[in-house]
């Protein structure tokens, strides 16, 4: 006991307990968001992690035109059913970024508001770093320097069918588009594939959606059928590419004007799904042997 | 209170003859009228109010003149008094057996003000009005932004008698400024109040050992120190700060936080269950809860403090400063699970586990 070595085990129990300790007592920092970065970082970030390498195997591209500091919009195509994609996405910029940062910087992920609208998801979605997809909110995440990812295809992208996949659905109002101009904030366009064959849908079951207040029920080759199986995801193989800014400086101004932002929005998405056609011939199958 | 301290001599001084507080028997309204009969620059404070002050705050009173009238009769006193300033601080926040029930309250909240500002509008001397209002002004809804700022507005109607009462009595301070234009008027929309020395809903709702949460919500609360809150109130009667304002301590803290913090068990009922239960009792007298509270404890609220911080030259303790306050007052003592057990727990664990792996290691 006296000159043992702690080892890898003890430290776990000792990091572990400490934790439970700290969720108890209340003994953490929560932000004007609600973000949790505690919880985040020791639980949330841990469990996505297996999915992230062990079984979607992800590779992440473009690592270098993540900003270390300052702020930057993210904008991906989104797609998988459920939003997979996203939490992959705030999983891979937090890991890209962690190597020799002075502070961890966390992707503040933008939702629809029937997230925030549920019990229990609501939470978990504010606690991981969440918040309402609104001009209010994304401004003034961007203005205090952060990291925003947003899904501009909303609904209409991680719903569509799986026949519809890697077509970019329309691109909403191209608010994301004006809160950049207004901020000053570089946009990020990344593509991501892989997301599109976790939860193939292929059918929908209205009278049921409308029951659980969920936009859709999914119908996939094993969910409903195989009950609590069928919610496992198919392990495709992912790969998420970062593109290089867009610096919206030569915009300032423009964000009253709606053309300039149609514009805008129009030339980010052509650039996500030209990712998106070149990330697929690299991956020839989602499911290779 | 982290303060830049005002210098009070560089604006003319305003004419503060005769101040009328209403409320006064209630704990703000008694120690804002205090506060401002013991300053020099204020000459005659009159409290008015429909209730004789109870006895801890009487003492409190002495300096004070109090006329018992409820504020659908005061209109005319406050025209007769030459009243050079008002400041309303007659909102009720719940509903009390005593005053009525809920539309005692409403009555006290709306026709009140009304009847007030009626008769602020007749009053020739008047050159300052300042409302106490909240941070329910900005009702509770899904899509709404994080962080409210003075310029949004509610997206849905609040369910809860308060809040309600709280968008009705904004109105009719719009109403009066338009009116009224050179009334210098100041609206404080006040977080919760909490500190040692608070009594409210809210802290005898965190004074439980189990307390009630909604489940599946952990909303973000704000609170402002009461000590804070009094500091605000009495500045904007002595100087001048037109405008509406948000009152809150920076920061945010949780609801499960803010009960593990001190040292209580959150118990999760269904959110159906509590709206139900409420909207029929009213108010869950012992648990303190409304359907103001379902609201907030569905939805949380937290408010932008920039425009107070720029006008005020102040920032308020932040939100976990005075919680920790609240925490050290009377009112939140006999905690279960205090953060010393817990500490001890996880060392008493944490000493077994090594003695277990020393006795297996082989050798």
């Amino acid at each position: 006991m006296t000159t043992r070595e702690p080892d890898i085990w003890d430290r776990r129990i000792a990091a572990g307990l400490s934790f439970l300790r700290r969720r108890l007592a209340g003994d953490y920092e929560v932000d004007e968001f609600g973000f949790d970065p505690d919880l985040t970082e020791h639980a949330v970030y841990p469990l996505l992690r297996v999915l992230y390498h062990g079984w979607f195997r992800t590779e992440l591209r473009g690592a270098a035109h993540l900003p270390r500091f300052g702020p930057a919009l993210l904008v991906a195509n989104h797609s998988g059913t459920v939003a997979m994609d996203a939490l992959m996405l705030a999983v891979g910029v937090h890991d890209a970024l962690r190597n020799g940062a002075a502070s961890r910087r966390h992707l503040r992920l933008l939702g629809a508001d029937f997230v925030f609208r549920a019990p229990v998801m609501s939470e978990l979605a504010r606690k991981s770093g969440g918040t309402l997809a609104c001009h209010p909110d994304a401004e003034r995440l961007l203005r205090s320097g952060e990291l925003v990812g947003v899904f501009p295809e909303g609904l209409k992208g991680v719903g569509k069918l799986y026949r519809d996949r890697y077509k970019l659905q329309r691109f909403g109002r191209g608010g994301f588009v004006a809160a950049a101009l207004r901020t000053g904030a570089p946009i990020l366009p990344v593509g991501i594939i892989g997301a599109e064959e976790i939860y193939p849908r292929i059918g929908d079951i209205q009278p049921l959606a409308r029951l659980l207040g969920l936009p859709y029920f999914p119908v996939t080759p094993t969910f409903p059928w195989l009950g609590p199986l069928g919610m496992i995801p198919l392990p495709s193989k992912w790969l998420i590419e970062i593109g290089e800014p867009i610096d919206t400086a030569g915009w300032a101004g423009q964000a009253e004007d709606q053309l300039a932002v149609f514009d805008l929005a129009d030339q980010v998405r052509e650039t996500i799904q030209q990712s998106l056609h070149r990330l697929l011939l690299e991956r020839p199958t989602a499911f290779p042997a | 209170m982290s303060s830049v301290d005002p210098d009070y001599r560089s604006a003319p001084p305003a004419d503060l003859s005769v101040v009328v507080v209403t409320g006064v028997s209630r704990f703000l309204g008694a120690q804002v009228a205090a506060r401002l009969a013991a300053d020099l620059r204020v000459g005659h404070v009159i409290g008015i109010d429909g209730g004789r002050p109870p006895p801890e705050l009487a003492r409190l009173l002495e300096p004070v003149e109090l006329i018992e009238a409820d504020l659908t009769t005061c209109a005319k006193v406050v025209s007769k008094l030459d009243a050079r300033a008002v400041v309303h601080l007659g909102v009720v926040t719940g509903p009390e057996p005593a005053g009525g029930g809920r539309a005692g309250m409403k009555e006290q909240n709306v026709i009140g003000t009304m009847q007030l500002l009626a008769a602020c509008q007749r009053a020739p001397g008047l050159h300052k009005l300042v409302v106490r209002s909240s941070t329910a002004a900005y009702g509770a809804s899904f899509r709404d932004p994080a962080v409210f700022t003075e310029e949004t507005e509610p997206r849905a109607t609040p369910r809860g008698g308060f809040a309600r009462d709280i968008l009705d009595i904004e109105g009719y301070v719009r109403g009066f400024r338009r009116r009224c234009p050179d009334v210098i008027a100041t609206v404080l929309r006040l977080a919760p109040l909490i500190g040692s020395a608070a009594n409210t809903t809210l802290t005898r709702y965190f004074a439980q050992p189990v307390v009630p949460t909604v489940f599946g919500r952990d909303p973000r609360l704000q609170f402002v120190h009461v000590d804070d809150a009094l500091e605000i109130l009495h500045r904007s009667v002595v100087e001048d700060h037109p405008g509406t304002f948000n009152v809150a301590g920076p920061g945010v803290l949780t609801l499960n936080q803010a009960i593990r913090r001190a040292g209580r068990l959150p118990l999760p009922v269904a959110e159906f269950g509590l709206s139900t239960a409420a909207g029929l009792a009213k108010r869950l007298s012992r648990w303190g809860l409304g359907l103001d509270q379902v609201d907030l404890f569905v939805h949380g609220r937290v408010v932008d403090t920039v425009r107070l911080t720029k006008e005020y030259g102040v920032t308020p303790r932040t939100t976990a400063e005075a919680f920790a306050d609240f925490l050290r007052g009377p009112g939140a003592r006999h905690a279960p699970l205090r953060r010393e057990r817990l500490a001890a727990a996880e060392r008493a664990v944490l000493a077994g586990i090594a003695r277990v792996r020393e006795r297996r290691r082989p050798g």
